[in-house]
């Protein structure tokens, strides 16, 4: 590859003693109270706790053994809107929005205005992020020119202005055909095909789940088999080809069952799933909430706990929010004219923590594992707590207790289905490559 | 109650009252002058955005007997077409401080939506495909005055479920009075899920003589591009409701408009079975039950003293009832 996969705004590298933190990296075996020095962005040095003095210039931060250290996350699918929806996310408020859910790198989706399925438009994005972006963003392009399904985008050129992989996601490639030829050329390009499984001819007009609750409020079901069959055929694909392809936003049952299956056989396949289909089902929609309508939809109670143990398992390696920004007044209207995504960037962490983590479903250490899983499958470095590597860290307080919203959002949208929850854990300190990209402002008032 | 939303809100007590207001009001309609004083000065806003005649002629109809003012408003040929958002159109006419909206859309939910945007009360005329309340108290409202009473009878949906709001609000209020539903269709057109309201689900007509009431929908030819069903003359052949398949003693309804020779023989729409027309007739009384509920009835919102006084001093007036009176009697 021709130039770095990740790219972030102008930094300054941080300088900081973070003193008697539990510091928390399931890679790392770390899992105990040390002082973190972190000197010029990098990690200097793990010691025991409350043995480190301060060094020359930098603040002073006590975690009384109490804050918790995890690294950064890394959420493979986010939606920052740049170029042409800067009405509802830009590269600015998308990356701070990510810095404050205790993200150090984001990917972003090419359903923009234009589609991002051209290198000259990537060499521009990136040089906008360059210039923007307080953390890092790496790009998947389009598979397909347009995300229209008919022809390949200049996957090898893309790849060498920086594409980290490729996706349709939004819409989905619906021709067999046409991802064959992608998956072969991808021998060819390299980079993750990252796949959004829908059949529409099973899913089109439908706004939520097909079930119970759609029948009742007479919306049109989306069936759970529109997603499932295509992931099982393109797993099919994938294993025919030899090719390598990520499955996102998982949302049924029967879809793990496939993912699985395909890890079974062979397949290079891996799979994402979001907080809101870990947390909600169908029963969220019944009030035709539109900050419950998103894309797959919201299933059953069984699903719901199919993709828990799919995450707990492993079948799925990762947690992506696929966070998609709308304007108040797009969402603003009634449910099957509203557009489809939540916003997820800056509750993800707390809402899972609270959802399953304090619920004893799933443990802490492998919380954090999901949540970083993510670098990895598209072939990026992941963060680590170790001394020497980059400061890619996250500091939490895992009991303070906030209302999603209450603060505001950092994002540009406030379509969040978590909103008005009350959530346990806030993320109050954020390093993404080397610098001190986020602290939450009471946390500022109070280390100050 | 400060909007009619859906079936759900209300009871069977609620739907029982309402259904004996309208009996009151149906003696209105065999007056000469077809018109009492109770909604004088009020105001009634119909905002449709989907081609109706019936509903809302029947709106219209119900808010003029009850001398309140009533405003047509059709989004067709309006500022809608021009892009207004459905928010900044409810929220330019409330301007005019209408004290009720009679709200028709495409879309399931938009009622509600719109009760939180303003202050009048807000009767749900359709919600795309959601629901129809005043559709389910219409046809309570006939088929008491046809069976007598509605517990323990056996109602047969037939035809297009899936596309259907009205389906959706009587499977709820003939449930909520006792009777049993059964839902009969092409399983196309049946959506998956539907027998959690409590319903049962028949893709045939075989059993169709073990009901009292069949319930006829309205197969709409528009769906047909949609292949929903290979043809109307094969939906004919399973699914009409002809002189063949209906007894003499079972009632026909139909929310109309109905396509003779489709979910229809002619013969039966003709026979004295049907009650179709009483199911006409009596939207207007229901409708003026509905209106009357939420702006003259004991809980009706913010009735300030002075229009108190007027509505007392109109109800007195020579020439027409003291419908007020009556009323609290």
């Amino acid at each position: 590859m021709a130039v770095q996969p990740l790219v972030h705004g102008p930094q300054q590298p941080a300088d900081l003693l973070l003193r008697d933190v539990h510091v928390l990296d399931p890679r790392e075996q770390l899992d105990s109270r040390c002082d973190v020095r972190v000197r010029n962005g990098l990690i200097a040095e793990l010691a025991a706790p409350a043995t480190l003095d301060r060094d020359g210039a930098g603040e002073v931060i006590d975690g009384a053994g109490r804050l918790r250290l995890f690294p950064a996350f890394f959420d493979p699918h986010v939606h920052l809107r740049a170029p042409g929806q800067e009405h509802k996310e830009d590269l600015q408020s998308g990356t701070r929005a990510a810095a404050a859910g205790g993200y150090g790198a984001v990917l972003a989706m090419p359903n923009t205005d234009p589609v991002l399925d051209s290198a000259p438009l990537l060499r521009s994005l990136r040089d906008a992020a360059a210039r923007e972006a307080c953390i890092s963003v790496g790009f998947l392009p389009a598979i397909t020119r347009g995300l229209e399904g008919q022809a390949l985008t200049e996957m090898a050129e893309l790849r060498q202005e920086g594409a980290v992989g490729f996706t349709d996601d939004g819409r989905g490639v619906q021709s067999a055909g046409m991802l064959r030829k992608a998956l072969q050329y991808q021998r060819l390009c390299g980079g993750v095909l990252a796949l959004h499984e829908e059949d529409e001819t099973l899913s089109r007009g439908g706004s939520m789940h097909e079930g119970v609750i759609s029948a009742a409020l007479g919306l049109t079901g989306i069936p759970t088999v529109s997603e499932s069959t295509m992931v099982a055929r393109d797993a099919a694909l994938a294993g025919y080809e030899d090719a390598r392809v990520h499955f996102q936003h998982l949302s049924c049952a029967a879809s793990v069952d496939a993912v699985a299956e395909a890890k079974a056989r062979g397949f290079r396949v891996s799979a994402e799933v979001s907080p809101h289909h870990l947390l909600l089902t169908q029963e969220d929609v019944r009030g035709m909430d539109t900050r419950m309508k998103m894309h797959p939809p919201l299933a059953t109670a069984a699903d719901r706990r199919a993709l828990i143990e799919g995450l707990r398992s492993g079948t799925i390696e990762c947690v992506a929010t696929d966070h998609a920004p709308h304007a108040r007044d797009e969402k603003e209207v009634p449910f099957e004219q509203a557009p489809m995504g939540t916003t997820g960037l800056e509750t993800a962490f707390a809402a899972l923590h609270t959802g399953l983590v304090l619920t004893g479903v799933l443990e802490l250490g492998l919380l954090v594992e999901r949540l970083t899983a993510g670098a990895r499958l598209f072939e990026l470095p992941t963060p680590l707590i170790a001394a020497g590597e980059p400061a890619n860290a996250t500091l939490v307080d895992l009991d303070a207790t906030w209302v999603a919203g209450e603060h505001g959002w950092e994002s540009r949208s406030e379509n969040c289905c978590f909103a008005g929850r009350t959530l346990i854990g806030r993320v109050l300190l954020t390093l993404a490559a080397g610098a001190l990209v986020y602290r939450e402002r009471t946390f500022a008032m109070a280390a100050a | 109650m400060n909007h009619l939303l859906s079936i759900e809100d209300l009871d069977r007590a609620g739907i029982e009252r309402i259904v004996e207001q309208a009996t009151r009001f149906s003696e209105v309609s065999d007056r000469e002058i077809k018109k009492v004083p109770a909604l004088r000065g009020r105001m009634v806003l119909n905002l449709f955005y989907e081609a109706s005649t019936r509903t809302r002629s029947s709106f219209e109809l119900a808010a003029k007997r009850l001398s309140a003012d009533v405003v047509n408003f059709a989004a067709s040929g309006s500022s809608v077409e021009k892009g207004e958002s459905l928010k900044d159109t409810v929220l330019t006419l409330s301007a005019h401080k209408p004290d009720a909206i009679v709200l028709r859309t495409p879309w399931a939910g938009a009622a509600e939506l719109v009760s939180r945007w303003c202050s009048a009360a807000i009767v749900n005329a359709g919600d795309g495909k959601h629901e129809h309340p005043t559709q389910a108290l219409l046809d309570v409202y006939t088929l008491r005055r046809h069976l007598g009473g509605i517990d323990g009878a056996s109602i047969w949906i037939v035809g297009d479920v899936a596309h259907s709001r009205v389906a959706r609000s009587n499977i709820i209020a003939f449930q909520r009075m006792g009777a049993k539903v059964t839902l009969a269709g092409p399983p196309t057109l049946i959506p998956r899920g539907i027998e959690a309201l409590g319903c049962e689900i028949r893709y045939t007509l075989d059993e169709l003589p073990s009901a009292d009431v069949v319930y006829a929908l309205r197969m709409q030819r528009e769906r047909m591009h949609e292949t929903w069903v290979p043809s109307l003359r094969e939906y004919s052949s399973w699914y009409q409701i002809n002189a063949r398949r209906l007894h003499p003693r079972q009632v026909l309804m139909h929310p109309g408009p109905v396509n003779r020779g489709v979910e229809l023989s002619g013969e039966v729409v003709d026979s004295p079975q049907a009650v179709i027309t009483a199911q006409v007739e009596a939207g207007v009384v229901v409708r003026m039950a509905v209106l009357y509920e939420l702006l003259a009835g004991p809980r009706a919102p913010e009735a300030t003293p002075a229009r108190a006084q007027v509505a007392e001093q109109s109800a007195a007036a020579p020439g027409e009832p003291a419908l007020r009176g009556q009323l609290a009697s």
